[in-house]
């Protein structure tokens, strides 16, 4: 068992698919001889060469739209898109082309594209550095969305990413690429199937769902519920699309209650299908109504005040206390 | 643009365009050897290049362009009497599309864009089958492996960067490729439109193309109309002229001149191929009719315009040199009429015929693999569907 960060997770991961497949490769601004703006591809390029680890123009639909003709030829691309916010210029090739054209062959073209973004903010950074976008493509059917948030998922989750035959947006928790965390490099454990959620920790009074950034104050926050008597359970869903809502639902007629905790704006987010969907699943079984922590509908606020913006521990312990209140 | 990547004598035919482009308004110079009176004339690059087309090829092109006029006509009144939601038609492209389609090989990949009825044609697309986005019962139609000709692409210019990445694809097998390899090279065609040529996308296609020296050919058609916004509004200078900015070849060649369009689209397919990077074509056409069977182009342009352009038609300016070289008589251009009626009818046919999908078809290829959502969203249906019949069994 080796501990590493997830930035390093990550960097290992691509390191071995690009072993594997020798069709596979990473393509982005600066990922060859930087290393990545976060070093997350760093070295790569010495040992597999500027043909597997591409240096691109500085230019996101080109990216995208290049990987797309790519995977067409029969390669497995991986992008790197430099941060959340500068993923928009490449939106059209994403949602009009990358997503669809498998369902427009009638099944017959495959485009295995992988997109790593950096996503959410709380690093103190300028605008278009710290959005978490992936509702807008959570709801475009054809791509599928994960987030790791940890080491040994993160090591995981890109192999399998690199290896699904559809579209994979890859959404890398920046603000936690140095949490150490151990990583099974042997064996996937329970980490094999990358849409599964995972239980991180258990609990009878209360669930709480997040994931990527939010895990660990999710966590944060059930282990000072403890000091209140409460026993809270913690759902990291790994997988936006698909969403595992089997383990939600199952987690939330034990418990009744269901808090959902993401970065991105609560309006029109990822909560709010997890709640609407939970009240048709196990409407009988809620004790309270299901409650959002999510940021607010607004641009992302400047890093000085993004404290207040985002979900932290205390948002999320008062969410619980009224959940608990009814 | 060096001259290194240009045949002997391109440089001049470019530095007249070139020269024209300080002048807008001023004639601008292309590559022309068919003129509109159907004589053959020359070119000190090209020439031999077209010397390459023999009669019989060139019989071909003129009844490629004669069955797709043909189809363009029978697909815009199926169009009119509802059986097509919507038609693009091509009149008045047939040489750009039929002269450019036949300088590919089987090997080379075409990424159209959704007016390219001719080269799907030349690349033995079923013509049934491409009417099925049309008709509203497919978003594609074929299976663009076969002929190595991808599907249509509506969002105007995201194909040219497929095309730029499925190049660079090309230029990684023939890496991998055992050196003993007798599989011959590739290029791409990635075709648009001078509206098209706006879009981010281009741009982004050629600054790629250039920094990894792909083997592309860029096709413009320079139709003039982007629906109803002339090309003077989408540039300033030549559209060919662009590919100087990128620091590859651009070449203005008469889009209504079968011979010029093939013998240009050869070179630029073999300076591709060959390793020597993208070359930006521009062939001079007219749309004759409208955008699409949604618009009306005697809303947006003068009607002295197209008649002016009807006297460059492709079609006649082929069929007179035919004629006046003694190539084809007149038993050919009346096998070419009933063929052409043959094929109306063919489509007419096929169009009624054309299977309605099940919406089951849909759920099963959002995904390549498993995924919860659509097998949870495909046993709604199933059950809401059933409880029609049920209802239906009990009326019964």
């Amino acid at each position: 068992m080796a501990t590493m960060t997830i930035a390093k997770a990550i960097n290992e991961g691509l390191r071995a698919s690009l072993t594997n497949n020798p069709k596979s490769l990473l393509m982005g601004e600066d990922i060859g001889h930087l290393g990545g703006v976060y070093r997350v591809t760093d070295g790569l390029i010495k040992e597999f060469g500027d043909d597997r680890v591409v240096d691109t123009p500085l230019a996101e639909s080109g990216i995208v739209g290049t990987a797309i003709g790519l995977a067409l030829r029969g390669y497995s691309p991986v992008c790197e898109i430099q941060f959340d916010g500068f993923v928009y210029p490449a939106f059209n090739q994403i949602t009009t082309q990358l997503a669809k054209i498998h369902a427009r062959s009638l099944g017959k073209l495959t485009v295995p594209v992988v997109i790593r973004i950096p996503y959410g903010g709380g690093i103190g950074s300028i605008e278009h550095h710290s959005e978490s976008p992936e509702a807008l493509f959570a709801h475009t059917a054809g791509l599928r969305i994960i987030s790791p948030s940890n080491a040994h998922d993160a090591y995981w989750m890109i192999q399998k990413a690199i290896e699904c035959q559809d579209p994979v947006i890859f959404f890398e928790p920046k603000r936690r690429y140095w949490l150490k965390g151990e990583v099974d490099v042997d064996n996937a454990g329970l980490s094999e199937d990358p849409f599964k959620a995972h239980v991180v920790r258990e609990g009878t009074d209360a669930t709480i769902v997040a994931y990527g950034p939010l895990v660990p104050v999710a966590l944060a926050a059930a282990n000072a519920a403890t000091e209140d008597g409460r026993s809270i359970e913690v759902i990291d869903l790994r997988s936006i699309s698909p969403l595992d809502f089997d383990t939600v639902e199952a987690s939330v007629k034990k418990t009744g209650r269901l808090i959902v905790a993401h970065e991105a704006p609560t309006f029109g987010g990822i909560g709010g299908e997890i709640a609407a969907r939970i009240s048709e699943r196990a409407f009988l079984h809620l004790e309270a109504p299901v409650i959002r922590v999510g940021g607010f509908h607004m641009p992302y606020p400047v890093a000085k005040v993004e404290e207040d913006y985002l979900p932290d521990i205390d948002k999320i312990l008062e969410a619980l206390d009224r959940s608990l209140s009814y | 643009m060096g001259s290194t990547q240009l045949p002997p004598g391109t440089e001049e035919t470019l530095a007249a365009t070139t020269a024209a482009a300080a002048a807008p308004g001023e004639p601008v110079e292309m590559v022309q050897l068919l003129g509109p009176d159907g004589t053959l004339g020359s070119d000190p690059v090209f020439s031999d290049y077209a010397k390459r087309i023999d009669p019989e090829k060139l019989r071909v092109f003129y009844t490629d362009m004669a069955r797709i006029r043909r189809f363009d006509q029978e697909a815009t009144a199926l169009q009119r009497q509802g059986e097509l939601a919507l038609w693009v038609p091509l009149t008045g492209q047939e040489a750009a599309q039929i002269g450019s389609a036949h300088a590919s090989q089987s090997q080379d990949y075409i990424f159209p864009t959704y007016r390219e009825h001719g080269v799907a044609l030349v690349r033995n697309v079923d013509l049934a089958e491409l009417l099925k986005q049309f008709r509203g019962v497919s978003n594609g139609g074929w299976d663009p492996r076969e002929n190595n000709f991808h599907l249509y692409t509506l969002v105007l210019a995201a194909q040219t960067l497929h095309a730029v990445g499925y190049a660079m694809g090309i230029q990684r097998d023939q890496k991998l490729a055992a050196a003993d390899s007798t599989d011959p090279k590739a290029a791409v065609i990635a075709y648009f439109g001078d509206g098209a040529s706006s879009e981010g996308d281009v741009h982004e296609s050629m600054v790629f193309a250039a920094s990894y020296n792909a083997p592309v050919v860029f096709f413009c058609q320079n139709n003039h109309w982007a629906i109803s916004v002339p090309t003077e509004v989408q540039t300033k200078v030549p559209l060919a002229n662009r590919a100087k900015g990128y620091g590859f070849p651009g070449i203005r060649v008469d889009g209504n001149d079968a011979i010029a369009v093939h013998a240009v689209t050869e070179w630029a397919l073999e300076h591709a191929r060959e390793g020597r990077g993208p070359v930006l074509i521009e062939a001079y056409t007219y749309r004759v009719g409208a955008h699409t069977t949604a618009d009306d182009p005697t809303k947006y342009r003068e009607s002295a315009e197209e008649a002016a352009w009807r006297e460059k038609d492709p079609l006649d300016r082929l069929e007179k040199y035919l004629r006046t070289e003694g190539l084809a008589d007149e038993a050919f251009f009346d096998q070419v009429k009933a063929d052409g009626d043959e094929l109306a009818k063919y489509v007419r046919s096929t169009t009624h015929g054309l299977e309605v999908p099940d919406i089951r078809d849909a759920f099963a290829s959002v995904y390549a693999e498993q995924h919860p959502l659509i097998a949870e969203e495909l046993a709604w249906f199933e059950e809401y569907s059933a409880g029609f019949e049920s209802d239906q069994e009990a009326a019964n």
